[in-house]
């Protein structure tokens, strides 16, 4: 299922629907094990596979532990550090968090972690939110070459990678095609 | 929403297209968001300098932008006409220039010529944002209009907006028709004829003189301030004959449709295009376009000033 076949165009299929279900369920069973209480976890994601990602880890919390787990939003656009240097504006969308963060403990997801810029500018988005107890990381593909020193606490699947080279996840939710995770050498 | 915006400066609403007008009312969304935080700071344009240049006073305005301007993390010079150098004679493009060799990299400029804006626009590397120039165009306060609306009813496109009192001299009304007909509105103007002139129906909107025809069928009204002095001298015999005519009284009020939206731009005239009961009223949004006014300028200042020069 996972084996690596390279076809003509240089695209490598790393995970199909059912690796990424298996990996997400993993996941959810590593942030219960961790976070022995619940209620005060918020599950939150970055636009827009992160939040994808999130609605589904909570929802395989609900699965086994019965217990509806709080989401959020974390839009970084407006917390970039790169504004300005690009041709094209990131979109910017409303972030949704609780009220009150204090004492409770924020899981940001992403779909990819790579240089950690982007989720340097997730900690700067919840600090304006205010001041968590804890915050830790969800990611479900790390494909190394951090430029910050940033570290995820939960890794659906390692994947070590050329610069050059592309992750593309795809996800049916935001993407309408079936779930995958391809490499896309150059 | 694939739109992506490409201006350096924002001049007007009739040169924009609807989707540019949605991308700003949908990036308004977002940074309506952040004024909800503990830290209402995001820091989108740090290390930016927006010089607020009002010519023409203006102290609502010219604050919006201002906190606007801070909650994006950007650093903001006040210069209003008294102060300026050019009650000493300088030209509006020397002043201009001299405050980009200071590298501002946003003007917000009012000014009591039609037309200022967009010569700076065209001189400068600055980004230009019109916050009203003459009785021509302003944008930001059409913006927030719209903005209001879509919010409290989901869409614009097939609504009947009543635009009501000095169209003439309003470049609010002016902006409001662009973009209200671009988004698909229906806009009925009604006020004195002195102030109202039938020309106006060539930029495809509707004329009337009598207010109670029009009240019935509006989704939203919308009052423009009454200026006494000048018009009291000139375009209406009396305040007291405008209030009868085209006041929004409480008895008027009741013509409106339960869900009809009253909007003014500010400052209010109580007792003058508004009733003091009707300003306060459940129906009006008043305060919200306020709110609303500092999330589209923020949006204004982001996609104006942060791409890439």
């Amino acid at each position: 299922m996972n084996q690596k076949k390279q076809n003509s165009s240089g695209v490598v299929p790393i995970m199909d629907g059912e690796a990424i279900h298996r990996v997400l369920r993993r996941i959810a069973h590593e942030i219960i094990e961790r976070n022995p209480q619940l209620e005060k976890v918020v599950i939150a994601g970055i636009p827009s596979r992160g939040v994808e990602i999130a609605r589904r880890i909570a929802a395989f919390i609900h699965e086994i532990e019965k217990i509806v787990i709080e989401t959020g939003v974390i839009d970084v656009a407006m917390h970039r550090d790169d504004v300005g240097t690009r041709p094209e504006l990131p979109v910017v969308r409303a972030s949704k968090l609780p009220l009150s963060l204090e004492g409770r403990t924020v899981i940001i997801v992403d779909d990819v972690l790579y240089t950690g810029r982007t989720v340097r500018a997730a900690l700067d988005a919840i600090n304006s939110f205010g001041r968590p107890a804890r915050i830790q990381l969800a990611v479900l593909v790390d494909r190394g070459h951090r430029e910050l020193p940033i570290r995820p606490d939960y890794v659906g699947k390692n994947l070590p990678t050329a610069a050059a080279e592309k992750i593309r996840v795809q996800l049916k939710e935001t993407d309408g095609v079936p779930d995958a995770v391809h490499l896309e050498k150059q | 929403m694939t739109t992506r915006w490409t201006r350096k400066d924002l001049l007007g609403l009739r040169e924009l297209s609807a989707d540019e007008i949605n991308l700003i009312l949908d990036t308004a969304d977002a940074f309506k968001q952040v004024g909800t935080r503990e830290i209402k700071k995001v820091p989108a344009l740090r290390g930016k300098t927006l010089v607020n240049f009002f010519v023409e006073p203006s102290t609502r305005t010219r604050t919006s932008f201002e906190l606007a301007a801070f909650r994006l993390s950007a650093d903001v010079i006040n210069i209003s006409t008294t102060s300026s150098s050019l009650t000493k004679g300088e030209t509006l493009k020397d002043t201009a220039r001299n405050l980009e060799a200071l590298h501002a990299d946003i003007l917000v400029l009012r000014h009591s010529s039609a037309g200022a804006p967009q010569f700076l626009a065209n001189r400068l590397r600055a980004s230009v944002i019109n916050a009203g120039d003459g009785a021509h165009e302003h944008p930001t306060q059409a913006l927030l209009d719209l903005y209001t609306i879509r919010e409290k009813r989901e869409k614009i496109a097939g609504l009947h907006v009543a635009i009501i009192g000095d169209i003439l001299f309003s470049r609010v009304a002016r902006s409001n028709i662009f973009g209200l007909l671009k988004l698909g509105a229906r806009v009925t103007l009604v006020g004195p004829s002195t102030l109202v002139p039938r020309e106006f129906e060539k930029l495809g909107v509707d004329v009337s003189y009598k207010i109670d025809d029009v009240l019935p069928s509006a989704d939203v009204v919308n009052l423009l301030r009454i200026q006494h002095e000048r018009q009291r001298r000139e375009y209406f015999p009396g305040i007291g004959e405008y209030v009868r005519l085209f006041g929004l009284t409480k008895e008027r009020a009741k013509l409106l449709k339960p869900d009809c939206l009253i909007m003014h731009p500010g400052p209010i005239n109580r007792g003058v295009e508004i009733d003091s009961d009707v300003a306060d009223g459940l129906q009006s949004v008043i305060l919200d376009q306020v709110t609303n006014g500092l999330a589209v300028r923020m949006a204004v200042l982001y996609l104006c000033g942060g791409i890439a020069t």
